[in-house]
């Protein structure tokens, strides 16, 4: 080739200028992938602000108070505790009467069918659970209630959501294997559904207000 | 192997170094991808919790980042020790929160915007007081989507 015979122009040099274009991007890379909990605020209210009446075996409260101890339903409890507590509560497995409702997916069904004008996607959805599922599978009335004071620690009410997220996290993927194999985030969007409107994220937030306790 | 040492017995040629700034180029192409410009000048000190639940942030060009913390060092002086909020590069009021996503808003295409997370970058020490405040200010301001940002860690 002529590469060998008529001296070129050093590409040498070249080298030092991609070294140095290199060096630029090292150095203003931040290599941390930017990651977290997601969480869906409620709308702002609308008009005055209506009590949500929910029986109360069917809300289980969790507060935290400024000193960052953690109540469980009342009773002061170990954060540890609580993704245990939550997928009991969500499940009840024991049809304990303090434990959240379950409600058989066919009277969901009926309930929305009964409604002015019912959810044509919730009742598909409910179908496919029955469908897919079986008509025994049950939906849980149940919500937590996270409630916690304004001089509580920003890291403890973030290890709590993340708990919380945790326990239904667990039992998304728990259903997702056991019926299909898979883990939750490998489903398709169907299936998703499916899992989600069995388990929503059924978290509510109080508003503010300071706690003595 | 006869042409070959004749080859080396001449006058014996260097190393060609003309793939080197391909071998850069490929390592350059590779930083120039992954790289995020870091967003913006951190004046408030933020030590992120950690969370086993964590999840990668999708489509980093849909977020908006809103930073609490105590200020750093050198804005103790202007700003004192309580933990203030940051927007884009300035510390920012509560009150300034609705007109910021409103701004971040126009910066995006209109259909992407119900798409938009905010994403809390807040330090573990801060008192839930302001965290709270600046929740309903975005409640008002009908940013819904947040992300309580925090370090990804295994379960133990």
């Amino acid at each position: 080739m002529a590469r060998r015979k008529t001296p070129e122009v050093n590409a040498g040099s070249m080298a030092d200028i991609a070294f140095l274009l290199l060096i630029f991007f090292l150095v203003t890379t931040t290599m941390d992938v930017d990651s977290g909990i997601m969480r869906k605020l409620p709308p702002p209210p609308q008009g005055p602000i209506e009590d949500i009446k929910l029986n109360k075996r069917n809300v289980f409260v969790i507060l935290i108070n400024k000193d960052n101890q953690v109540a469980i339903s009342g009773q002061l409890s170990d954060v540890g505790d609580i993704r245990e507590r939550v997928v009991e509560f969500f499940t009840n497995p024991t049809n304990n009467p303090d434990l959240s409702e379950q409600i058989p997916v066919l009277d969901k069904k009926d309930n929305e069918l009964s409604k002015d004008n019912p959810d044509l996607d919730k009742i598909q959805i409910y179908d496919n659970i029955i469908e897919q599922l079986g008509t025994f599978v049950n939906i849980t009335k149940g919500v937590v209630s996270l409630q916690n004071d304004r001089g509580t620690a920003y890291g403890k009410y973030l290890e709590v959501q993340n708990e919380i997220v945790g326990a239904i996290n667990d039992l998304r993927d728990d259903l997702a294997k056991q019926t299909w194999g898979k883990e939750f985030k490998d489903l398709n969007e169907e299936q998703q559904d499916i899992v989600t409107t069995i388990y929503p994220f059924a978290i509510s937030e109080a508003e503010p207000r300071s706690l003595a306790n | 192997m006869a042409k070959f040492s004749k080859k080396s017995k001449g006058d014996s040629p260097a190393i060609s170094t003309a793939s080197l700034p391909d071998i850069i180029f490929m390592l350059l192409f590779f930083f120039m991808v992954s790289t995020t410009m870091k967003e913006v000048e951190y004046k408030v000190t933020i030590k992120l919790p950690e969370a086993s639940e964590a999840k990668k942030i999708e489509n980093k060009s849909l977020v908006s980042y809103i930073y609490v913390g105590p200020p750093n060092k050198s804005w103790t002086a202007q700003y004192g020790t309580k933990p203030v909020i940051q927007l884009n590069d300035q510390i920012a009021k509560l009150e300034n929160i609705q007109q910021w996503v409103e701004e971040e808003r126009g910066q995006r295409d209109e259909v992407d915007v119900p798409k938009m997370t905010y994403s809390l970058k807040i330090d573990e020490e801060v008192d839930m007081g302001i965290v709270t405040d600046l929740k309903q200010e975005l409640r008002f301001a009908q940013a819904l989507k947040i992300n309580y940002s925090s370090k990804r860690i295994t379960q133990k």
